[in-house]
């Protein structure tokens, strides 16, 4: 048999029933479609997802001290109390692995404005904590290094802060009072939301470190340094980093305890490839059963051909087609059937896809991976569910099939 | 030298708890360049015989062979290429690929054909259409032929392998008195060029176009006889009356 004349024989044979053909490919064509225009949104929306936890920090390193332990009793975590200012000039200054550097000054204070008032945390931190933790300004200014340096009483708030005290306005300007001391609010930052842990990041107040610590602590006393790595990957070489200049500084002996705590968002990152693994199971579920049905289609189709062509196999194995060559014809033609579907399915998707993407406005990214993985799984679909019938096919008495009205 | 040698064949077919003896024995030797007519009333065994002259069926017991070749012990891809290579068929209902060229349909033989001996398919196929008289009709499809042009294309497609014999089952079977004189004149002048030929026929008028009549009754052979003088096709046809009529034209 050559393959030449065979390939011919079954586009000829699909040519000869276009309509039939096409509802026949029409299962893999949706199946194959579906999927491409699936991944290919999916892995948009992917990229849109890492971009905004990007935005959450996952360069984000968390330094804190860690419970004492005193002849077996141990207290809570940060009652060591052991990082300083002088901690976080010396990381600032000499940790290559970190881009931003800053302390966090923890106090929880009554905080009044006007005539309402609101329990909150007010966070004393440094000028390079807005780019740490992509603190987008809603209304207004984030303080500057010259607030830290001459610890000026001005106050950033957080949405539900600003929400709370001032309900329907723009706080910009006015003042408010913590601890009996006045704050004129400079700013408003953008809603966070919860944090993967569920705390309200927006019912917090930034101010300037050096007012916190002298003006609200009892200035000496960083509860946290937050810091950013200079990348993603390389988290664990800033965490050495940070360890060996705290030693060093601390005159901690090698082996000793530490006395302080680093930690990363890694769990973010975890969940990320969880969701990922999750939405590739859900897509390859989808593209499992809708190729299932569309192969169910072909075979369904190729059995009505084979009983409809029994005379044209008689006529074949009577000039002496082998069993073996009927088979191949049929398996052949099952399996161009679902390629040419599959290849209609990716142009489809792949038109699809950039369709929704532009009315969603999301990104659309088409892989060749995936478009190589239908190309190959359709024509697996093809000889799986074509290799049923034509069998049946091969397996014909050529008498009976001669006679076949 | 024998052609084909049949040596007490018979086939029994299973029809439930009863048996069916389509054969009871038939012994039987076609020489090379013979043309032999198979008669038979329905019933009588000469579709089972065809069958089995064909290698379409294997017999229950006996010997068949065919230009040499023990064929009756084969499988099925073994009685496949014996098809191929061997035996030319033409059927009553002329068989053809629809929607297909007479040319391509004529080609059909050799896409299965593993030997290699035609160099040239497509130059073959036409050389068979030009000696059945249709090199004109090539590239036709074969519904716009006549049946008895269609037959001829089947007759072509027959010949394509260059087969040690023709079977002929039936071939006037669907065709009009003066058609089925001219397929018989195709067949008279292949056998003249030496093709060993087998027809099966129910219809007298045709079989004594052959040199030689084999009659089956109920499984067995009750006559095997040459004719004495076969009517000439050729001059059957020239001496046909405008009115079409048949009867008793140059029936001597």
């Amino acid at each position: 048999m050559k393959w030449r004349s065979l390939i011919l024989a079954a586009l000829r044979s699909i040519a000869r029933n276009k309509l039939r053909s096409l509802l026949t490919m029409l299962g893999v064509i949706i199946g194959v479609g579906a999927v491409i225009a699936l991944m290919a949104l999916g892995r948009g929306s992917q990229a849109d997802i890492q971009a905004q936890i990007a935005g959450l920090g996952t360069n984000l390193l968390i330094i804190h001290p860690t419970s004492s332990q005193t002849a077996g009793v141990r207290a809570g975590s940060g009652t060591l109390n052991t990082l300083t200012m002088d901690d976080v000039a010396l990381l600032d200054d000499n940790a290559g692995m970190l881009q931003e550097v800053s302390p966090v000054i923890r106090v929880q204070e009554q905080v009044i404005a006007g005539n309402s008032n609101w329990n909150t945390q007010i966070n004393g931190v440094s000028v390079s904590y807005q780019t740490i933790r992509n603190h987008v300004m809603e209304s207004g200014d984030f303080f500057s290094e010259r607030d830290v340096k001459t610890r000026n009483k001005v106050a950033v708030l957080g949405k539900t802060v600003a929400n709370e005290l001032f309900p329907g306005q723009d706080p910009v300007g006015v003042q408010i009072r913590i601890r009996n001391v006045p704050f004129t609010v400079i700013g408003v930052m953008q809603s966070k939301g919860q944090s993967s842990m569920g705390q309200d990041q927006d019912d917090i107040i930034l101010s300037p470190w050096s007012t916190v610590l002298y003006r609200l602590s009892d200035g000496k006393t960083v509860r946290t340094i937050m810091a950013s790595a200079v990348s993603e990957t390389q988290m664990e070489e800033a965490k050495t980093e940070i360890r060996a200049l705290l030693r060093e500084a601390h005159r901690i002996p090698a082996g000793g305890d530490v006395g302080f705590d680093i930690r990363d968002q890694s769990e973010i990152n975890e969940m990320l490839t969880r969701i990922t693994g999750t939405l590739t199971m859900l897509l390859s579920a989808i593209a499992g059963v809708s190729l299932l049905v569309g192969g169910i289609g072909i075979m369904n189709i190729m059995l009505v051909s084979v009983t409809e062509r029994t005379r044209e196999i008689g006529i074949r194995m009577a000039v002496g087609a082998r069993p073996g060559d009927i088979l191949l014809q049929f398996l052949i033609e099952a399996m161009i059937l679902s390629l040419i579907g599959g290849l209609l399915g990716i142009l489809s998707g792949i038109g699809g896809a950039e369709l929704l993407g532009k009315v969603m406005g999301t990104a659309v990214v088409v892989s060749p991976m995936v478009i190589f993985g239908s190309v190959a799984f359709t024509a697996a679909v093809g000889i799986f569910f074509g290799f049923y019938p034509a069998r049946k096919a091969s397996q014909l008495n050529p008498i009976d099939a001669l006679r076949y009205e | 030298m024998d052609t084909l040698v049949l040596r007490d064949l018979s086939r029994t077919f299973a029809m439930g708890d009863t048996s069916v003896h389509a054969l009871r024995g038939v012994s039987l030797t076609i020489a090379r360049g013979e043309f032999v007519a198979i008669m038979g009333t329905s019933g009588s065994g000469k579709s089972t015989l065809m069958n089995l002259l064909g290698c379409l069926d294997q017999p229950t017991a006996g010997d068949y062979f065919l230009d040499g070749i023990q064929v009756s012990r084969l499988d099925r891809r073994q009685l496949a290429d014996i098809r191929n290579q061997k035996i030319g068929f033409v059927f009553q209902g002329f068989n053809l690929l629809p929607r297909t060229s007479a040319l391509e349909n004529v080609e059909l033989p050799l896409l299965y054909d593993r030997s290699g001996r035609i160099a040239d398919p497509q130059r073959q196929a036409m050389a068979v259409l030009e000696q059945v008289g249709l090199g004109d009709r090539a590239h036709h499809e074969p519904a716009r032929l006549s049946g008895g042009q269609q037959q001829r294309v089947a007759i072509a497609r027959a010949l394509i392998n260059q087969p040690a014999i023709l079977l002929a089952d039936e071939p006037t079977g669907n065709l009009d008195t003066h058609t089925s004189v001219e397929v018989m004149a195709v067949f008279q002048r292949l056998n003249t060029q030496g093709i060993t030929i087998l027809l099966v026929t129910h219809e007298p008028d045709i079989a004594c176009y052959a040199k030689r009549i084999v009659e089956l009754r109920d499984g067995l052979i009750i006559r095997d006889e040459p004719v004495a003088a076969p009517r000439l096709a050729d001059s059957d046809l020239l001496a046909w009356p405008e009115n079409g009529s048949v009867t008793g034209s140059g029936r001597s």
